[in-house]
């Protein structure tokens, strides 16, 4: 017995040293020296050479002349990046019906030129709150708004939008999706940043 | 429905076919082959750690002492982790400077890692320093593990052991089987799965948070951790514990569809090939691919379920002008979409992982009832690693019994006589199970402390609370999240679920505050290694083939629809009809 207690508590010293510390400082130096930009949150930034977000994380987005993300779930306001959460809301939630029926007539409101209805994605939050894509229907079915914001013809937009989708995975996996925030800053970097919104009109 | 979809769910199954017997054939060398794999790279590594740790690799141990082995030892590790999260703000590598995890939840917690539940009822990002990460939780991820595969290949090796009369009834070495599991298999996988994880944008790194300006001018803070390491080890050892709050749903633990396929593909990878390891051991593999057969079918009739339901729209849209064609996007990813999301659903289901690339808690009800179902079979399609084929094998000796009494003889199986004893125990091990779930279901409805903590009304909310507790039992760690686990109440009838779920089936049950009670799979090992074999005749029922495939399902389903159905019923099954006709609560 204080045999089998002794090998207890030296595999636990052991297994801890090895698998709970050895590995990770070892996995930690592999990724940084060979993917270092992955590693370290794939940050992208602005013409100023200004971090402005993460490639993978959503971020929110108002002003008329940007493309929107799906809604969020993540902390209260949204697009938390420190507390990852969908809305767990089950299929026969009031809940649920109340808040897509709101954001149904705000989209509906913002984008009075939109051709047909609006796609699903665009009024269910995503699993983890930071869906940083969206289908290649849902940003074109933004795009008219988008495009009467910043002045310039749909098909100019266009082209930043179908430069930036990505498609399935050896044409098999997953779904083709644009990356909402690439494309914001791919549209400033060709038409120049909009005007900011006026400060009352920001929280409605 | 898309071909597209089908087309992905084919290329998984295919995939998860292709690995079962290279790495079946990789395990058994590791823990019943004559020299192990790559003995110069791995071999002084593993004496090494003996020596550390005071090991003898040749003794031999019967199954009580196997027990008491991994019971001590599993004690001592959910100690050691609830002390480290007690602790977590004067240990290192905490950047965010986040406080001690108050003590229910570290102590469900530790519970839930010890037992390969993993169950998250807090945010990680939010709650556990980069330490509590590594050294509490993900080392739990491979230990945790290692303790599984020593159960399995304890009850494997008492059927398919031929000792002398003679010879003293051992089924093997704890530590030996424990080492070996990490060294050979647990940690090389890891390494290289974390690197091709962090290629496709995993985190993996020991910096504070970042700060940043959105391009409207908004402050955002980007969690940040040593990420991939422990995605790695969570997915391969059938964890699931996530790095963050939503799993791999979150960006940062799966960026990509080809990280998510491969993450999919480590969850069965592993469990799929025990099965050909256990026809190995029988020396016949025909044994192997039964038990592979039966477990495929029944992951074929959850995954097509799952999609064709989740494909539907969300009925609480109906009325509203919305564009549904792509099925059910509450609570999903783009990147993924529907297919990859019940894809993972049901494989982390028919594994005890319970890690999530979407929140089960918003499919549509049928598509829901998958994942709940698959637990409640005993997550034994595959299952998880080490207790997905001992769980099979109860099952197995209970259909052979089964067949024994249709035909009037003493079953058999591999040459054993299955008796009594062994009935008996397999039967422990199949009621304990259902008791605890829907005791404590139950339970929880009735009590105001129980239902406070819904997110949802109506059926639903039974199904949060149902899922909840077959999630816990089962050691599965994924959840209907809707419901606030973090509260005294769950906390705590949760951790002893766990640890009662969990060990029944190794050896030690909580019951009721009972510390110790025999072991019902080590004792079936224990009783069975010292059998003697007798010879095939024309009565022997066989295990080998398609007729005991389908007897094999019958007894599963049947006993996991006699079990639950009334449950299921006032949950998933009441909440479809009321969704169609247009009802919300």
């Amino acid at each position: 017995m204080k045999n089998v207690f002794s090998i207890a508590i030296r595999t636990t010293i052991v297994t801890l040293v090895l698998t709970g510390l050895i590995y990770p400082f070892v996995m930690t130096g592999l990724a940084q020296v060979l993917f270092p930009w992955r590693a370290n949150g794939s940050l992208v930034t602005d013409e100023k050479g200004q971090v402005v977000g993460s490639e993978l994380i959503a971020q929110g987005f108002a002003n008329p002349a940007y493309f929107q993300p799906r809604p969020s779930a993540a902390g209260e306001k949204g697009y938390d990046a420190t507390s990852s959460s969908g809305s767990n809301l089950g299929p026969t939630s009031k809940k649920l019906q109340d808040r897509i029926s709101e954001d149904l007539n705000r989209l509906n409101g913002e984008n009075p030129e939109a051709t047909g209805p609006v796609p699903a994605e665009l009024v269910t939050t995503s699993a983890s709150g930071l869906d940083p894509h969206l289908s290649p229907q849902a940003m074109l079915w933004q795009l008219p708004r988008v495009a009467k914001a910043r002045g310039v013809a749909p098909e100019r937009v266009k082209a930043v939008v179908d430069s930036n989708v990505e498609g399935r995975t050896f044409g098999i996996l997953g779904e083709s999706r644009v990356n909402v925030l690439l494309v914001n800053l791919a549209l400033d970097r060709q038409f120049g940043r909009p005007a900011p919104l006026p400060v009352q009109e920001k929280g409605l | 429905m898309t071909t597209i979809g089908w087309i992905q769910i084919l290329l998984f199954s295919i995939v998860i076919f292709a690995v079962t017997k290279p790495i079946g054939i990789y395990m058994f060398r590791i823990f019943e082959g004559d020299r192990q794999p790559l003995p110069r790279f791995f071999g002084p590594i593993e004496r090494l750690i003996y020596r550390l740790c005071g090991v003898d690799p040749k003794e031999q141990q019967d199954w009580k002492e196997y027990a008491l082995a991994m019971l001590l030892f599993s004690a001592i590790s959910l100690l050691v982790t609830y002390a480290i999260e007690r602790l977590q703000q004067v240990l290192p590598l905490n950047p965010q400077n986040l406080g001690p995890v108050p003590a229910d939840l570290a102590f469900g917690t530790a519970s839930s890692f010890t037992t390969n539940t993993n169950w998250q009822a807090y945010g990680g990002e939010s709650t556990m320093s980069y330490l509590t990460q590594m050294a509490g939780l993900a080392w739990h991820n491979f230990i945790s593990v290692g303790v599984g595969i020593g159960v399995m290949l304890a009850i494997a090796r008492g059927l398919t052991y031929r000792l002398q009369p003679s010879a003293p009834k051992t089924i093997g070495n704890f530590w030996v089987d424990l080492n070996r599991s990490v060294i050979y298999l647990l940690i090389p996988f890891s390494v290289v799965m974390a690197l091709v994880l962090v290629w496709q944008g995993v985190l993996q790194n020991f910096s504070s948070y970042v700060e940043l300006t959105t391009l409207e001018g908004a402050k955002q803070t980007l969690a940040m951790g040593p990420t991939a390491s422990q995605i790695a080890i969570k997915q391969l050892g059938t964890n699931g514990g996530g790095f963050f709050n939503v799993n791999s749903a979150h960006p940062f633990e799966g960026g990509t569809p080809l990280a998510n396929f491969l993450e999919m593909v480590a969850i069965l990878a592993i469990p799929a090939a025990q099965a050909y390891m256990y026809g190995l051991m029988a020396r016949d593999t025909r044994q192997g691919w039964t038990l592979f057969g039966a477990m495929a079918i029944l992951f074929f009739m959850g995954v097509t379920t799952a999609y064709y339901f989740e494909t539907k729209p969300n009925p609480v849209m109906q009325g509203l002008v919305v564009d549904q064609a792509a099925g059910n996007m509450e609570g999903k990813e783009v990147r993924y979409g529907v297919t990859n999301s019940v894809i993972w659903a049901t494989a982390t289901t028919d594994a005890s992982n319970g890690s999530v690339n979407s929140m089960h808690d918003s499919f549509n009800p049928l598509a829901g009832l998958v994942p709940l179902v698959n637990i409640q079979l005993g997550e034994l399609v595959f299952g998880g690693v080490g207790a997905g084929l001992y769980a099979m094998l109860v099952f197995v000796l209970v259909s052979v019994f089964i067949a024994g009494l249709m035909v009037g003889r003493t079953p058999e199986y591999l040459g054993k006589k299955i008796e009594a004893r062994e009935v008996k125990l397999a039967m422990l091990y199949v009621l304990i199970f259902p008791l605890l779930i829907l005791y404590l279901t139950g339970w929880s409805v009735v009590a105001p402390y129980g239902l406070s903590s819904l997110n949802n009304a109506g059926p639903h909310g039974l199904s949060e609370i149902l899922y909840a507790y077959s999630s816990a039992a089962g050691n599965n760690g994924s959840a209907f999240a809707g419901l606030n686990a973090n509260t005294l109440w769950y906390n705590v009838s949760q951790g002893l679920t766990m640890l009662a779920g969990r060990f029944v089936s190794q050896g030690l049950t909580m019951l009721a505050g009972r510390f110790l009670m025999i072991v019902p799979v080590l004792a079936i090992a224990g009783s069975l290694v010292g059998k003697k074999a007798v010879p095939e005749s024309l009565g022997t029922f066989p295990t080998n083939g398609t007729l005991f495939v389908v007897l094999l399902l019958g007894v599963i389903l049947i006993v996991g629809a006699l079990t639950f159905f009334p449950a299921l019923a006032l949950g998933p099954i009441v909440e479809h009809f009321l969704a169609q006709a247009g009802k919300v609560f």
